[in-house]
């Protein structure tokens, strides 16, 4: 058993930071909550560390109602987006804190904070105050802190954000290795799709204080519930129009028109949304089916290696990511290719239909 | 390299030579001017050497009103400064109260210094004070122009009561501008409420403190007007602090020599208890 939210709600004054949710997290998993600033991550966070009293229902860990358990009487550690240390603490007092706290005799306390040292690749700094060293090291050093408490619930929240580019990337290679032995239950929280797809382990997207989806991280980019969980699980984000179904075909107008996939071929003749990702609209004929449409390049973002361009395509702000460098005009007319075989489809309740 | 002969970016720094010649240079070599020679008016002037610093270091009323100074301005710092960190630690953080307790702390900062001194003496006069008349009134037996416990104690309250704030804003802010998941990483560890003000506010003041505590030394090292107005250096010498004897010498006396030396030594003694505190926060700049 792990973390479970039991229709838990906040509200501060009239706002409401977290509509009714259930959820029950994974336990000894690695948990990401994945939505974009203000979308309640960090209260979710704070309520299941119990830093805040739910405003309705319960919070359970392990088969216990730990509601109104105060935070220190909890297994919980947590590690923030600032860098959090004790400034005139040594590297290793720092580490060794939570076990002065509890209590632990010094040279068990010695053994397990020179362990935790050498898995975040602290030792030769033990000696040294948190301000002589990197943001990364210092990030590392709130890590140890928490996963030296051997908690049995570790709260991330966003801890990669205000780190540069190679010292992200490098933490978060380690980020899944470091707490697979730990036994705790993770909950990370992070506004990027990518980073969410690189930890892995399972994914709740979260927006405007709701939890629109909970699964396996992969299986969450690929089957969205709803079309909120599919925007919300794209970088750049997912494309969209309004489509008729006539028959067996989707149209997009009266000239631009597809085959329905045999699976949703039966379904009420109605409007649909049709939400695809940019990788699977390309600049040049892929081998696969696809339909052939004309847009308006409005921006063009070239990379290293891939080419993002803005359209505009009868009316709809599509973006679209193909490998290569293809320059061009603001204003040009191109044609561009949706490969159908990746569409997803979205009822008039935004649910996607099967598929 | 290619040394350029042209000498005329110095004209560029003339404005600041004059400004500092006149703002500083001048006067401060008048003072030792004065310092080393002997006059008796008329422009006339006798070298007379170290004998002037001699004379001030050797004499016992010097020595008598630099300890009343370290005195005063010890006491000054042990009261002010934990007091000041208590006051800001009891102040909200956020809500409407913030800008009503921020301003009441602001006002005795307002005050010119003399203005300060007048309301205290009458404040604290035994006969028609307030506060003079409500501690005889208690049955303890008060006159800050007679006794000499009294005159101290009475400028201590009033110097307190003038410049606490200062040290209560200075703390205040940086109290602020502490986050908040410090306080909540500190509730997960089960650190107390000692804990907190030890391991992580009182660390986290360290750089604002030094600059309370300065602050605080320089302005009481030098506190003339508000104890001038207040008691007049006395009864008899018991409040006459260094710049106050300092001016008796000088305009009262009119022994331009010793005052000078007297200055120098002052200025001196200033100069390095700063040198101190500043090296003590480069120190701590390269730990935090």
């Amino acid at each position: 058993m792990a973390i479970e939210l039991k229709g838990v709600s906040k509200k501060v004054g009239a706002d409401t930071h977290i509509y009714p949710t259930d959820l029950r997290l994974e336990k000894d998993a690695f948990n990401v909550l994945l939505g974009t600033t203000l979308s309640g991550k960090t209260t979710l966070l704070r309520l299941m560390a119990g830093l805040e009293p739910p405003g309705e229902g319960e919070i359970w860990f392990n088969g216990e109602n730990v509601t109104g358990v105060p935070v220190q009487k909890r297994s919980v550690s947590m590690v923030y987006q600032q860098f959090i240390n004790y400034p005139n603490f040594t590297v290793y007092d720092n580490i060794a804190s939570p076990l002065k706290v509890q209590g632990v005799s010094k040279s068990e306390t010695r053994q397990r904070v020179e362990a935790m040292a050498s898995l975040l690749k602290l030792d030769p700094f033990l000696g040294r105050h948190p301000a002589e060293l990197s943001g990364g090291q210092q990030q590392r050093i709130a890590i140890a802190r928490a996963l030296v408490k051997n908690s049995s619930l570790v709260l991330l929240d966003e801890p990669l954000a205000n780190l540069d580019y190679k010292l992200r990337e490098e933490l978060r290679d380690e980020m899944p290795k470091l707490f697979a032995d730990s036994g705790a239950t993770v909950v990370y929280t992070t506004t990027e799709p990518l980073e969410a797809l690189m930890l892995g382990g399972f994914t709740a997207t979260l927006h405007e204080g709701a939890v629109s989806q909970y699964g396996p991280t992969t299986s969450c980019y690929r089957n969205p519930l709803n079309l909120i969980s599919a925007k919300v699980f794209s970088d750049p984000p997912i494309n969209t129009a309004q489509v008729d179904k006539r028959g067996d075909r989707f149209y997009l107008d009266d000239t631009v028109s597809w085959i329905a996939p045999a699976k949703i071929r039966g379904l009420r003749d109605q409007t649909y949304t049709v939400g695809f990702r940019p990788h699977h609209l390309t600049l040049n004929d892929q081998k696969s089916e696809t339909v052939q449409i004309q847009g308006t390049v409005e921006v063009a973002e070239l990379s290293g290696s891939e080419t993002v361009v803005h359209l505009n395509v009868r009316g709809n702000n599509w973006v679209s990511e193909s490998s290569g460098i293809h320059p061009f005009d603001i204003g040009q007319q191109t044609d561009v290719y949706m490969q159908i075989a990746h569409c997803m489809y979205f009822d008039q309740d935004q649910m996607m239909v099967q598929n | 390299m290619n040394k350029l002969s042209n000498q005329r970016a110095w004209w560029l720094v003339v404005p600041v030579v004059i400004l500092v010649a006149f703002n500083a240079l001048i006067p401060l070599m008048t003072v030792v001017n004065y310092s080393v020679q002997e006059t008796f008016g008329n422009n006339q002037f006798f070298w007379h050497g170290v004998g002037w610093f001699e004379q001030v270091l050797k004499s016992e009323r010097f020595h008598a009103s630099l300890l009343r100074q370290l005195a005063f301005t010890a006491m000054i710092l042990l009261i002010e400064v934990p007091l000041g960190i208590a006051v800001a630690l009891c102040m909200p953080r956020k809500g409407p109260w913030v800008s009503v307790c921020l301003v009441l702390m602001a006002l005795p900062l307002l005050i010119p210094w003399n203005v300060v001194g007048a309301m205290w003496n009458i404040f604290a006069l035994p006969d028609i004070g307030l506060l003079g008349k409500m501690i005889n009134s208690l049955g303890i037996d008060y006159n800050f122009t007679q006794q000499p416990v009294a005159a101290w104690a009475t400028t201590v309250l009033m110097d307190v009561w003038h410049w606490t704030s200062l040290v209560v804003l200075l703390t205040y802010a940086g109290l602020c501008s502490i986050p908040d998941a410090y306080y909540q990483a500190a509730r997960i560890d089960g650190a107390s409420g000692w804990a907190v003000f030890r391991f992580i506010q009182l660390p986290k003041l360290n750089r604002v403190l030094t600059i309370a505590i300065l602050l605080r030394f320089m302005d009481s090292f030098m506190i003339y007007t508000e104890p001038f107005v207040l008691t007049g250096g006395g009864p008899g010498n018991t409040t006459t602090f260094l710049s106050i004897d300092l001016v008796k010498i000088a305009l009262g006396q009119f022994d331009l020599g010793p005052a000078a030396a007297m200055s120098l030594i002052y200025f001196m003694v200033v100069l390095l208890v700063c040198w101190i505190f500043y090296t003590a926060m480069m120190r701590n700049e390269g730990q935090s």
